[in-house]
């Protein structure tokens, strides 16, 4: 089996679990659908060579988001009984939004050139992580830096709100 | 990838899987006799000489229960539950490098299923799957007990997660590498230049906060509070029986295993022995077997010797050391040991 059957398969596999989210009718289902896109997605990535972005996909979104995702609707427990019903307006609305969104994406992707899956033996490849650190602390160190702060921004900005909450209950 | 090499991966996957489930069933056998011990009892001693056919009975035992589905779990999520939790257990094991490579004439076999360049990475990364197992698990039940479990499980494993990943950084930093085999053969025989090799020595405040760390994401005591009986039955897998159960519980001494072997692998030096130097070839290799096993099985025992022996933490104590104590503890290491790197580099002069 070449590369290119295996690109094929798997992308059809990553659409198929991506459908799934919206098809499923139940929203703990949809989020472990969600994971499973994750992980067609890191295959994919590996597939391009890039080991390193495909492990940290894992770590970030499939090991800690969606938890926390899948934290909150266990919790809140829904169920079809209890859904809120939506009117058709707002169902139309979204189809009409929707379908905008992806005439969007067709335009802007008709013209791309397909990138063939590059052989796992190409050394040279981003996704590496020697390459990958090189490039973020020499090239594009400034957008590195400035992303962290963003980040530490978020973080305090998390712990104030915590903070707070436990203020007003004292 | 030739036929040969399949073969020879098919052979060290195969034995890798029978040497964990052995290991895990072998280990309740072990748990048993030491808490024996270390209550002053004998422990189980019926089946077979000193009761060593015991895990079989409890297997055989498991398999021929009644493989009971509630009525208003969710059928599908409550089997994949364990299959998670079991499949993440064993994965895990496929990138730790067991020993140094064996020769059978022409052939050179690597005791290692896969050095993939993120090693230690690949482990965190399916440590962070692992709680999905127990989630699904306790979620799909519909039991108010067992979704206590899962969300204590998910809690306390995506908080030590944190301390454990900063602990693990500064092993890659000193080594300046992601592979698991890197990691170890930098930490090669056990005395170089005037001072040990193995990772312990050089950062023992790391191997304190990442062992007290994965003592909790394998949920062992004092750290077991998703299944602590006396509060939630059994935690996340009470509505489990028969074999479904025996793999959450199989699962829980497979990762033991598992992370054994990486505190092993991280911190003493996996393969390395003292004196390995006087020994080449495939001796050199079993030896090494030999060491990273009594390394690793002494790391089971301890397991087992702090669940016999510390109660278990309360859950607001348990988040209180995970974020306030062991977090800040690993980034100073952290910290202090980038200065110390940088030093050594001559950043300063």
């Amino acid at each position: 089996m070449n590369l290119e059957t295996i690109a094929i398969i798997l992308g059809g596999l990553t659409i198929g679990s991506a459908l799934m989210v919206i098809i499923s009718k139940h929203p703990v289902r949809s989020v472990l659908y969600l994971v499973l896109t994750f992980f067609m997605i890191s295959a994919n990535y590996i597939l391009m060579n890039a080991q390193f972005i495909a492990i940290v996909n894992i770590i970030v979104y499939a090991g800690a988001i969606m938890v926390l995702f899948l934290f909150v609707l266990m919790l809140l427990n829904l169920s079809r009984e209890n859904e809120p019903k939506s009117s058709i307006m707002v169902k139309l609305g979204a189809v009409i939004a929707g379908g905008t969104l992806f005439t969007v994406f067709i335009a802007a992707l008709k013209d791309g050139v397909a990138v063939a899956a590059t052989t796992a033996t190409d050394a040279d490849s981003i996704g590496l992580v020697e390459n990958l650190g090189h490039l973020l602390f020499t090239k594009y160190v400034l957008p590195f830096e400035v992303s962290s702060v963003l980040f530490i921004a978020a973080m305090v900005g998390a712990v104030l709100l915590a903070k707070r909450e436990k203020q007003i209950i004292e | 990838m030739e036929t040969s090499e399949l073969i020879e991966k098919f052979i060290v996957i195969v034995v890798l899987f029978t040497v964990s489930l052995g290991v895990a069933a072998y280990a309740t056998y072990f748990e048993r006799k030491v808490a024996a011990w270390f209550q002053d009892r004998i422990g189980p001693d019926r089946a077979g000489p000193f009761g060593i056919l015991q895990p079989l009975a409890d297997g055989g035992k498991l398999f021929f229960k009644e493989d009971f589905i509630p009525e208003k779990a969710e059928k599908w999520l409550f089997i994949l539950g364990p299959g998670i939790a079991m499949f993440v257990a064993l994965m895990t094991g496929c990138v730790i490098p067991w020993s140094t490579a064996m020769e059978f004439g022409q052939s050179v076999v690597e005791l290692q299923v896969a050095d993939v360049n993120i090693g230690i990475l690949f482990i965190m990364g399916f440590l962070s799957i692992g709680v999905y197992g127990i989630m699904i698990g306790g979620w799909a039940s519909n039991n108010k007990f067992a979704l206590f479990g899962a969300i204590r499980a998910s809690s306390q494993m995506i908080s030590y997660e944190l301390a454990m990943g900063i602990c693990v950084i500064t092993i890659v930093m000193m080594t300046g590498s992601l592979s698991l085999k890197d990691i170890v053969v930098h930490q090669h025989g056990f005395w170089a230049d005037g001072y040990f090799t193995w990772n312990v020595f050089k950062q023992p405040l790391a191997f304190l906060v990442f062992f007290v760390c994965a003592l909790a994401e394998t949920n062992r005591a004092p750290f077991d509070l998703p299944e602590c009986e006396s509060e939630l039955i059994g935690g996340y897998h009470t509505e489990y029986g028969s074999m479904k159960m025996g793999f959450y519980l199989f699962a829980e001494y497979t990762s033991m295993f598992i992370s054994s072997a990486v505190i092993a692998v991280l911190f003493f030096g996996g393969f390395n022995f003292p004196g390995m130097d006087n020994f080449e070839g495939n001796t050199l290799a079993l030896l090494g077997v030999g060491a990273m096993f009594a390394k690793t099985f002494f790391f089971i025992f301890v397991f087992m010797w702090i669940r016999w022996t510390i109660p278990r933490f309360r859950f607001d104590q348990l988040m209180h050391l995970g974020w306030k104590k062991l977090i800040p503890i690993s980034l100073i290491n952290m910290l202090v040991t980038g200065l110390v790197i940088a030093y050594l580099e001559g950043w300063f002069n």
